[in-house]
């Protein structure tokens, strides 16, 4: 019972820290650029994208599990989650807007841009390619949302302070944050060898 | 006529490497492009893989675009090119296995490029075949183009070999191969581009006058 909960708290470390999404394995790159501008919008975008991740993992375990293997039509598996994302964040547009139109008007926005990005796709396709059980997808899930968010708040702290400094001309805007973003994957390099899994 | 359409292919064609190049300019489908990138090998086929998918879905798509209800043309255009990445996904699997044991993930990931999406609708929905094959060559040499280099850049000074084959002998800059390097490397590629970029526009400026 006990290793149970480890290989669930070593899931969750490993998903936010070791292999975090944007520093290790470079996804939601483009979110991750345009968002993490101001620490207002990161924060923002962090709790959303967690919450989508967790739900869309969960569905999409659901549905590769219990229809996609026994029917053995595993190699939809790209059509079928795009389209339980793309359903998901349609569904939670909706139901926002009616429940809690204060939520919706603070958080609205990021739904759209969640929709068709990379990193979203990439935990249902990595939880069904490793097999974690439902709720190893559910703890992978809640791990990458909060690798993300970690990386969005850090970056924006520096992207304001950025916004400030003398960069030279070609380097201005986007490769800086390139190079910026370079400098804290390096230090995240660091968590390597945190846990041998 | 047909001298001033086969201009417009032309230039069609060379925007997408240059005035709209996918990464280094729209900075659009940033994940592979340090993903893969750490040798020549992978990034030249990842590079191939999102070509054959952009042309193939503009190709699709300009087929169908008289039969497309505008409502419903965003999941379609979804469904289309998520076909399409599939039937690349499959190929690679069966013809180039240790490539695709590498960079499977992000070839599924495909998917989710906001620039074949945006040329889908943008371009291939309203235009006819011949030129939305042109776009779609276009773009996706400007996305190969842009993973070569970088792949090349990588490698080259992380590694000191290409394509697997050593060629030089001293020490490499072991940091570019990591992923930290990944980011340095298309930042500082980036800015080189700008760079050229506004040299390059100076130029045409003063050749004008």
């Amino acid at each position: 019972m006990s290793s149970e909960f480890t290989k669930l708290f070593e899931l969750i470390i490993s998903a936010s820290l070791i292999n975090n999404f944007v520093f290790t394995r470079f996804l939601g790159l483009c979110i991750f650029f345009g968002v993490s501008k101001k620490m207002e919008t990161a924060v923002g975008m962090s709790i959303t994208f967690t919450a989508v991740m967790m739900v869309s993992a969960a569905i999409s375990w659901v549905v590769f599990t219990q229809l996609l293997v026994p029917l053995e039509i595993t190699f939809l598996e790209i059509i079928v989650f795009i389209g339980i994302i793309a359903g998901l964040v349609q569904l939670s547009d909706t139901i926002m807007r009616k429940v809690s139109p204060g939520l919706y008007y603070k958080l609205g926005i990021y739904l759209a841009l969640i929709s068709t990005n990379c990193i979203i796709l990439a935990v249902p396709l990595i939880n069904a390619g490793e097999k974690y059980t439902f709720i190893q997808s559910l703890a992978f899930g809640l791990g990458s949302g909060l690798g993300f968010a970690l990386a969005l708040i850090i970056m924006a702290s520096i992207r304001e302070k950025l916004e400030l400094a003398d960069v030279p001309a070609p380097f201005r805007g986007l490769p800086m944050a390139f190079v910026v973003t370079g400098l804290i994957a390096l230090a995240f390099t660091g968590f390597s060898g945190l846990i041998t899994l | 006529m047909s001298s001033q359409s086969n201009t417009n292919l032309k230039e069609l064609f060379l925007n997408g490497i240059v005035k709209e190049n996918t990464i280094f300019k729209l900075a659009l489908s940033l994940c592979p492009s340090i993903a893969v990138t750490n040798n020549l090998k992978n990034g030249v086929f990842m590079g191939l893989a999102v070509l054959f998918v952009q042309v193939m879905v503009n190709l699709t798509i300009s087929l169908m675009r008289k039969f497309i209800q505008p409502k419903v043309r965003l999941p379609i255009f979804m469904l289309v090119i998520s076909g399409w990445v599939t039937v690349t996904q499959l190929m690679m699997a069966a013809f180039v296995p240790d490539v695709y044991g590498k960079v499977g993930l992000y070839i599924a990931l495909i998917v989710a490029f906001a620039s074949i999406l945006a040329r889908a609708e943008m371009f291939a929905s309203k235009n006819s075949v011949i030129p939305s094959i042109v776009d779609g060559l276009g773009m996706g040499v400007g996305f190969l183009f842009a993973l070569t280099v970088i792949s090349f850049f990588r490698e080259l000074v992380g590694k000191g070999s290409l394509w697997g084959n050593v060629i030089v002998n001293t020490k490499p800059l072991l940091i570019l191969i990591l992923p930290a390097g990944g980011f340095f490397a298309v930042g500082i590629l980036m800015a080189l581009f700008n760079w050229i970029n506004t040299r390059y526009a100076a130029k045409g400026v003063h050749a004008s006058h």
